[in-house]
């Protein structure tokens, strides 16, 4: 092979392994200049969100390699750093002090959640993704309840300013001002006129450091057998189910955390539909940087990021532009989030089906038929 | 031999399966460094011998056995296969138990890896240890080095040809420092000739180094070349023990296939004496995984019962699923010299021929529905059975009444003993379940009816039972059956011609009065040096 | 004592906690100010609403294809033939009638393609079914606001383009099924007996196919594909027909709902349209490969009424809104409960 086919073969490996990144690439290039945002601008934007919403799609890599798929029920997690910071809130603690108390408190009840997340999993080995997702609703449901009638009745608030007007219930929005940007704002730093959040980057790079050492321990490492084969790495010894719960319980808490940073930078917590999107647009993102629902790595998530809130930040003008709409640009978005996902998991089950084939055949080896 | 005792002694196992006698007083040594032939036919106990030594938890869950086994004088009872393996027992299965995107050095130490403290694991625990990978590729290079073989540790296992795959799961279990007693069944079915080669060499450097070795196979060549003593089983006991040296071929296939033949009922010498060919199949090939059939050329008489023998995975089970178009086919089939489209089951029931699967549960049964329907569906469906035309045809109702008659019907000719019509086919014994599988293909009313392995998982009382509808509904409707078995006695005992698979192709085509010896030789597979081979129908 | 047990593992906890459920807050009922036959209109009315799109949850989980929780597809194609239907200006049955015929070819067409689309994705079917759903809710989003309808009855007022959001069918066909031979006793107690008539049409349309050939096969398939494959069905084809089934019968429960309903919901209306009927059947003792008419009409009446009487009996009684937390808890519960039981494997 001459050094020019190989470095074309490269090339069209490149492209075809990277389809959807490239598509999105594609796609941003040509809605930019229709939407008329500066540079400058669009760097600034993406800064930020890199800073809020790196951790909470970090938090989907680990069951993926445990071989669950997109863990849908990270809005478990979610939930959890929600009541986190409405305990805080209630304490009065604010500042940086207040978020980590948040992270304190929320975690044993994120733990919590996993371990029942795992728990029901197992029992729907083959269906963990849809799984996932309606026990997210039903946990909605459930915490729906919990802060719409509990609180303030039988978990006494004393913060009145966070409790409706009938006495008891959380109010649809509260207002974080204490804690806004504690954690970005901590360490200060502008280039070029952005505010970077050093010390939320920081806080990200220790994540990714984690998850990379984690590749590397007997948990990681058996985590990755159970992920490819159940079968296999029950023979051998692995506790699969035990290792298929700490997968999630650790994404249940890792997604806490990742929510309440999410809303450190918002600076407001709509209480009750805050966590709505939150495993949607994750999900999209990780899959729009090039992952699968079978492989997703650290730079998938960051390429993700940055691709999936340039478009949604482009999208409703460049819809307003094109079609005249800017509602048409805001539903474009969503349709985007939504169809990733779908063709992904298409794509999956289709290979997933292509291999039970392809085993069945190949398992007992036809000698040269 | 030495003096000393030998590394592995099972002595007088017996092991019975809810009342079915599958080992009786089987003694078995192995000594160090040697190689151990372990041959027999499909049940004649190797495998529950061999989870008996392994610890498999379907032995305890079934009651245990009797007996006693002892590894270097020490006697044992494993309740798992985890002990097995601590004590220093390696079983490399039929089935590839490997991880596909792990390198050759994860899979060889798979929950085996090393390991190193870090600060974390004081708090959380043994299992964030990190692994050491050079001290892990280094072990198994080592591995592989001692098969002799050429496979790069960094390999995915996914990427690798099917012979280094096998290697890498005999590394694994070589790895082991402790590792005293090697059981290997049926290694070289996957292996091209080669590989095999390379394989049983390996084998014998292993041995060289102390091992013992256990090498299940039903190929007569791999046992000269490669084994120092046979041990041959048969119906659940030990029925021969020889030095490689002291025998030839002829001696172990009589042994393994040999029975007193008890006598046949009067009414099997009414053999069909036509000689009319009904069914042509012409270098059929199957893609069935586990029972490949490659190049099999039959012609079956008009109203013979006609038998398919040979040993597991040799394609028998393949020849009947091809023809039906469960699996992917090819070749020429022929019925009433009208040619029949393959991979088309639709096609092959609307010629005139019906399957009774040997997959009684998975392709047979509609567990969850009535006996009646399961009865009635496939003639419903090809032939249009038990619908009621409405509206000038334009809608085919369910003629539910006539479905629950002919259930009825084939309830008292088959005697199958149910609550009624309705109840559901998975509540049934396995006897009765299958004759409802046969009532199924009765109810085509076929030209041509396949059955694979007929009384396969049914009591003793049932068999018969079975046999004899089977016999009946020859002589009544002069009905072709051709009935692939396992079980050499059943075909030899209602068959008018026996043909034998092995390797995916006929070895050769018997009458059923020929010699255990005959039958053995054809199943136990061609010899390499020719002068070996006896002589046929003496 | 046995046969309890056995009533008891046959009907499933969640089922007969949901049934005492219903019953206890009927009794409750009155002495917290709520009407009984208030509470049954409102609970038949409901049931009539829903029952033909839990209806067509049967043929896809006797398939094998799974719970369908891509129903919004075949509300998609009900809501184009209602619009196209009004911006004909067809009124009364005609409209009605209208609705049905022009949402019927969308309904074949969505229903052949979705077919096709999971007979590739054997296994995966309903986390499939759930986002091609969605995706194709916010496609639609996007549609109702290109496409080019005109009527004034549908689009936004002072020059805007593009439908609204929700429309009504006030003047075109608002409750014609329900007021077809009402029964009203006293104030308080309406059956709506067209309503009820025209899902017994549909349920005996759907037990009638299930009596023929075809319909004889769909069930083997589901209950054994490889079974149904050795008697020379062409199990592909038989999925395919009973997606389209259910898309139809989505389409045209679409239709009755919202004649009962007297909107028109269009945008992320339909969006978890899906979970409520498939929480319906499951409720009414169906499960993830096995579904008949009696689960669907046994599971929408619990699951209705439960929805009915929990709000009018906590609410009057606690002054609070709770439906909303009810709905979610009671159908989203059910359906994991129904995902987390072992069944067959299949192959």
């Amino acid at each position: 092979m001459t050094k020019k086919t190989r470095f074309r073969d490269t090339i069209s490996h490149i492209f075809i392994g990277n389809a959807v990144p490239i598509m999105f690439i594609v796609l941003i290039a040509f809605a930019i200049p229709l939407s008329g945002f500066s540079t400058g601008y669009l760097i600034e934007e993406m800064v930020t969100r890199l800073g809020r919403d790196s951790f909470l799609v970090l938090s989907l890599l680990l069951p993926i390699m445990a071989g669950m798929g997109l863990n849908f029920g990270i809005v478990l997690g979610a939930m959890s750093g929600q009541i986190g910071i409405i305990l805080v809130t209630n304490w009065g603690v604010s500042g940086v002090g207040g978020l980590f108390l948040a992270m304190a408190v929320a975690t044993p009840l994120a733990v919590l959640m996993g371990w029942i997340a795992g728990l029901v999993l197992n029992r729907a080995k083959g269906r963990e993704m849809v799984t996932s997702l309606i026990l997210g609703y039903f946990i909605n449901g459930v915490y729906q309840l919990v802060v719409l009638y509990v609180m303030g009745k039988i978990i006494p608030i004393k913060n009145s300013a966070i409790v409706l007007s009938r006495g008891y219930g959380i109010r649809n929005a509260i207002d974080l001002k204490g804690m806004r940007q504690s954690l970005d704002k901590l360490i200060p730093l502008k280039i070029g006129g952005i505010s970077v959040p050093v010390a939320t980057f920081i806080f990200i790079a220790l994540l990714c450091l984690f998850i990379w050492w984690f590749a590397k321990t007997k948990l990681g490492h058996d985590m990755r057998a159970v992920g490819q084969n159940m079968a296999v790495a029950e023979d051998s010894g692995i506790k699969v189910e035990r290792t298929r719960i700490i997968a999630i319980i650790l994404s249940t808490v890792l997604a806490c955390y990742g929510q309440i940073l999410f809303l450190q930078n918002i600076g407001t917590l709509n209480t009750y539909n805050s966590h709505d999107q939150t495993a949607t647009f994750a999900v999209a993102a990780l899959l729009i940087g090039g992952a699968s629902v079978a492989r997703a790595s650290i730079p998938n998530v960051f390429l993700g990021v940055i691709l999936f809130h340039l478009m949604f930040v482009v999208a409703p003008v460049a819809g307003k532009e094109l079609m005249g709409s800017a509602m048409i640009g805001e539903y474009f978005r969503v349709f985007v989030s939504y169809g990733i996902i779908a063709v992904s998991i298409v794509l999956y089950s289709w290979k997933r089906v292509k291999e039970r084939e392809r085993a069945r055949r190949s398992l007992r080896g036809a000698k040269g038929s | 031999m030495t003096d000393q005792q030998p590394l592995l002694h099972m002595q007088g196992i017996t092991k019975e399966y809810f009342g079915n006698r599958v080992l009786t007083d089987v003694s078995l040594d192995v000594n160090r460094g040697e190689i151990l032939g372990l041959v027999g036919e499909n049940g004649a106990g190797k495998s529950t011998l061999m989870n008996i030594l392994f610890g498999m938890s379907v032995i305890a869950q079934t009651g245990g056995y009797s007996g006693k086994v002892s590894i270097d004088g020490k006697e044992v009872n494993f309740q798992n296969p985890f002990d097995a393996l601590k004590a220093g027992i390696g079983m490399v299965h039929q089935e590839f138990s490997l991880i596909p995107g792990f390198t050759a050095t994860e899979n060889i130490l798979l929950n085996g890896e090393i390991l190193h403290d870090n600060i974390v694991t004081k708090i959380f625990g043994p299992r964030l240890k990190t692994l050491d990978l050079p001290e892990m590729r280094a072990i198994a290079e080592k591995s592989i080095e001692l098969l002799g073989v050429e496979i790069s540790p960094d390999t995915l296992v996914a990427e690798m040809p099917v012979g280094h795959r096998q290697f890498t799961e005999l590394a694994r279990e070589i790895h082991r420092p402790e590792m005293k007693v090697l059981v290997l069944d049926e290694p070289t079915a996957v292996l091209t000739e080669s590989e095999a080669q390379v394989l049983l060499t390996s084998l014998r450097r292993l041995a060289a180094t102390g091992i013992a070795i256990i090498f299940i196979t039903h190929r007569l060549q791999e046992i000269l070349d490669a084994c120092d003593r046979i041990v041959i089983l048969r119906d659940g006991q030990v029925v021969k023990e020889v030095a490689t040296s002291n025998t030839d071929i002829g001696q172990v296939a009589e042994a393994m296939v040999g029975r007193n033949v008890s006598a046949q009922s009067a009414a099997t010498s009414d053999y069909n004496e036509s000689t009319e060919t009904i069914l042509s199949v012409d270098h059929l090939w199957v893609d069935m995984p586990g029972e490949t059939v490659r190049d099999v050329t039959l012609e079956v008489h008009k109203g013979e019962i006609f038998g398919i023998g040979g040993l597991a995975g040799q394609g028998k089970l393949g020849i009947p699923n091809g023809i039906m178009g469960l699996y992917a086919a090819g070749g020429a089939v022929t019925l009433h010299k009208k040619p029949i489209h393959l991979n088309d089951p639709a096609a092959a029931l609307a010629a005139g021929m019906a399957f009774v699967s040997e997959d009684r549960r998975g392709v047979g049964l509609l567990l969850e529905e009535a006996l009646d329907w399961n009865i009635a569906f496939t003639a419903m469906q090809a032939q249009n059975k038990f619908l009621r035309p409405l509206l000038g045809g334009l809608i085919q109702w369910r003629d539910d009444k006539a479905i629950q008659n002919v259930a009825l019907e084939y309830i008292k000719a088959l005697d199958i003993k149910c609550t009624g019509t309705d109840q559901p086919a998975r509540e049934l014994s396995g006897g009765n379940q299958q004759k409802i599988c046969l009532a199924k293909a009765f109810a085509v009313q076929p030209d041509v009816l396949f059955v694979s392995e007929p009384t396969r998982g049914i009591d003793v009382g049932a068999k018969s039972l079975v046999l004899e509808a089977l016999r009946t509904y020859n002589l009544e409707n002069g009905t072709t059956i051709i009935m692939v078995s396992s079980e050499l006695e059943e075909l030899r005992s209602i068959c008018d011609r026996i043909a034998i698979v092995d390797e995916g192709r006929i070895a050769g085509i018997l009458p059923p009065s020929a010699t255990a010896k005959e039958f053995g030789l054809l199943m136990i597979g061609k010899l390499k040096n020719e002068e070996n081979k006896v002589g046929s129908h003496e | 004592m046995n046969s309890i047990r056995r009533f008891v593992d046959k009907a499933g906890w969640p089922r007969i906690i949901i049934a005492m459920l219903l019953l206890s807050l009927f009794i409750v009922a009155p002495s917290v100010g709520v009407r009984v036959d208030q509470s049954i209109t409102d609970t038949i009315v409901r049931f009539g609403m829903n029952g033909i799109l839990v209806l067509g949850m049967v043929p896809m989980v006797q398939t094998g294809c799974g719970l369908n929780f891509g129903l919004p597809l075949g509300i998609i194609a009900g809501l184009l033939g209602a619009t196209i239907s009004i911006e004909l200006g067809l009124t009364g049955l005609a409209g009605f009638a209208g609705a049905i015929g022009f949402a019927t070819p969308f309904a074949l067409l969505l229903g052949w393609s979705y077919g096709k689309l999971l007979n590739r994705v054997k296994g995966d079917e309903m986390m499939i079914a759930t986002y091609v759903g969605f995706s194709s809710v916010s496609f639609m989003c996007m549609m109702w606001m290109l496409l080019p309808y005109r009527s004034s009855k549908m689009i936004w007022g002072y020059g805007g383009s593009g439908l609204r959001t929700t429309i009504s069918l006030e003047g075109f066909w608002i409750h014609i099924l329900d007021n077809f031979l009402t029964i009203r006793i006293g104030h308080n107690f309406m059956f709506p007996t067209g309503m009820i008539l025209f899902f017994a049409f549909m349920a005996w349309i759907m037990w009638a196919f299930f009596h023929t050939k075809t319909g004889t096969a769909m069930t083997a398939v589901g209950s054994n594909p490889d079974y149904a494959r050795a008697a020379g069905i062409n199990v592909d084809k038989m999925r395919t027909i009973s997606v389209i089934m259910s898309t139809v019968y989505g389409a045209i429960g679409i239709l009755v709902f919202q004649q009962s309903f007297g909107f028109i919901q269009l945008y992320n209306g339909p969006f978890f349209m899906a979970l409520p009927a498939v929480a319906a059947i499951l409720i009414g003792g169906a499960s993830v490969n096995k579904a008949n008419i009696t689960n669907v009409v046994i599971g929408t009446i619990l699951f209705q009424g439960i929805l009915t009487m929990t709000p009018s009996v906590i609410n009057s009684a606690i002054q609070s809104d709770l439906s909303e937390v009810v709905r979610i808890i009671v159908s989203d519960g059910m359906i994991v409960y129904a995902l987390t039981r072992v069944t067959r494997k299949s192959r």
